[in-house]
């Protein structure tokens, strides 16, 4: 392993003296050969795949769903974000999540809720620093790809109406206002407040699903709904590009809840079965439904029923066995068909690519389920579990998150209101955002053009 | 000369294209277009939100000829569009004062 080496002090900025000096001295062992070389491949996949989901499997799913004239406003919300996101990772947005300094298992501080500053542009951090078994900075993009994708879910809940500006300042905040502090508390370890409850969130269902499902909710009823909802009709303009976005997040997931053990092992490989198994059972669970009370099943249906069972069984991947997989699945499919539709609904809210309906619903149910299928009499890897206090904990996790993120998205947008303006306004909504806000269409389809 | 205009299904276009060729017809204008008649439009569904579509996409041929040809292409367009169903379509005739072939200045029968 001496070629590694010499590539990697020279990388260091070392000076050829010292390279010299390490090769002399085999036994001085480096950071990298303690990495485990097969946890690290799985991790640099799973990184790539769960990017994949938002560029461009979210894009095109959600693209597909707007109408023609804001196709365009859609697409370039998500891989804006990506961008924007990447920055504020590197900034601070990773050591506010991450930065574990000053936590103590089982004591309750200002750590517990937020991590420090001592990683701020991942300071300190080399490509030998570890994490675990694998090398921190593979953690800082692994955990930035989980940061792009969550405020990315927010934009279908406001999408064809609110301005570019405004979107790019309440993400930003959001980020580090809501993402930030969730995310350490449930991810940050031991010291960390929901981790020191106990709490199960393996991928994301509180950090990711949970927090994007239910700001989407306070976004849509605070915007107000698009001009003309629900009178006038507002069909989704391409629905193959939906269906392609659909199959690049649900196979992209696979790195998300596969990724999330952070290890090439059998809990990564349960995880990414139950996973299949969710997604699959969710996905007929929609269809069939539809088939009954419509007459017809839709591949619409069929696909925001994959979505559902697989942000469903995030929280869960880690924890449950093939019995939890598709019994989440099965809830969830039902659960997040009546929220996008019956009760969307009933309650006139225009949340337009249905965010709330699958992924805070969807979220919010494997959550709590997770509790419960995590112990070891349903299949799960929990063992002998105490599935009533479980629940309970999960139940009061995912509450908190509730409350805690309306009430800080309510106050964002309020604020992104009175400084840049949420909406666009009257003529510009009815013209479409594409040539409202970025001079572009999707489609120059004329004859002789 | 006569002017028809026949309102078709689109997936029959290829099939009156075929029996005009074959009474001799030389050119036509096709044109898609959406209306609706007695066979009005459909409902869409996506997640449980029904969209009533008034207009169907139909395809609209017109065909100019001479009027001793008028007859056959009508009974042409008849044969290859009919489906039996409701939707089949529409042909409407009107007359034609001149036509002229811009290449060379022809008129009338003579520029068809």
């Amino acid at each position: 392993m001496t070629r590694p080496r010499i590539r990697t002090l020279a990388r260091d900025g070392v000076p050829l003296l010292a390279c010299f000096a390490a090769l002399a001295w085999p036994a001085v062992a480096r950071a990298e050969d303690a990495f485990d070389s097969g946890d690290t491949a799985w991790v640099l996949t799973s990184t790539a795949l769960v990017l994949f989901m938002t560029l461009p499997g979210l894009a095109l799913f959600y693209g597909g769903l707007v109408r023609t004239k804001n196709v365009l406003s859609v697409l370039m919300q998500c891989f804006a974000l990506a961008s924007l996101v990447t920055l504020l990772w590197l900034v601070c947005g990773y050591s506010l999540a991450f930065d574990g300094t000053g936590m103590q298992e089982g004591v309750t501080s200002l750590s517990s809720f937020i991590g420090g500053l001592s990683r701020l542009f991942m300071r300190g951090v080399t490509p030998d620093t570890p994490s675990g078994s694998i090398p921190e900075i593979l953690f800082f993009v692994f955990q930035m790809t989980f940061a792009i994708i969550t405020p990315a879910l927010i934009v279908g809940t406001f999408a064809e109406r609110m301005k570019f500006s405004a979107t790019l300042v309440f993400s930003a905040v959001w980020l580090l206002v809501v993402y930030a502090p969730i995310c350490h508390m449930t991810w940050g370890g031991g010291g960390s407040f929901f981790a020191d409850m106990g709490v199960f969130d393996f991928a994301g269902g509180i950090v990711v699903h949970i927090t994007a499902g239910v700001s989407a909710l306070i976004a849509c009823i605070v915007i107000g709904p698009r001009r003309g909802f629900p009178t006038t009709p507002m069909p989704p303009h391409n629905m193959t590009m939906c269906v392609i976005g659909t199959g690049m997040l649900w196979v992209g997931w696979y790195g998300f809840n596969g990724g999330s053990a952070l290890a090439a092992n059998g809990n990564a490989a349960m995880a990414i079965t139950v996973t299949q198994i969710s997604a699959a059972t969710a996905a007929f669970t929609w269809m069939s439904i539809e088939w009954v009370v419509n007459g017809k099943p839709s591949m619409l249906g069929l696909a925001t029923g994959a979505i559902a069972g697989l942000a469903a069984v995030t929280p869960a991947s880690g924890f449950v066995g093939p019995i939890g997989g598709f019994s989440i699945g099965l809830a969830s499919g039902f659960l997040c068909y009546l929220a996008s539709t019956t009760a969307k609904r009933a309650l006139g809210y225009d949340d337009s690519l249905d965010v709330f309906g699958v992924h805070g619903v969807g979220g919010f149910v494997g959550t709590v389920l997770a509790g419960v299928f995590a112990a070891g009499v349903f299949g799960g890897l929990e063992g002998d579990l105490a599935v009533g206090r479980q629940v309970g904990v999960q139940l009061l996790a995912a509450i908190i998150t509730v409350a805690y993120t309306a009430a800080a998205t309510f106050v964002i947008l309020k604020l992104v209101d009175l400084s840049v303006g949420l909406r666009i306004d009257e003529e510009g909504e009815s013209r479409g955002l594409d040539l409202s806000l970025h001079n572009e269409v999707g489609y120059n389809l004329e004859t002789g053009r | 000369m006569k002017l028809i205009i026949a309102i078709i299904k689109p997936f029959k276009l290829d099939e009156v294209r075929d029996a005009l060729g074959a009474i001799g017809i030389q050119g036509m204008t096709v044109t898609e277009c959406k209306g609706f008649g007695r066979q009005r439009g459909h409902t869409e569904v996506y997640r449980g939100a029904e969209y009533v579509v008034d207009f169907q996409p139909k395809t609209k041929v017109e065909i100019v000829v001479s009027d001793d040809q008028c007859a056959a292409t009508i009974e042409a367009v008849i044969s290859a569009a009919k489906t039996g169903k409701i939707g089949d379509g529409k042909i409407m005739v009107q007359a034609v004062e001149n036509a002229v072939r811009i290449r060379t200045g022809e008129q009338g029968d003579q520029a068809l």
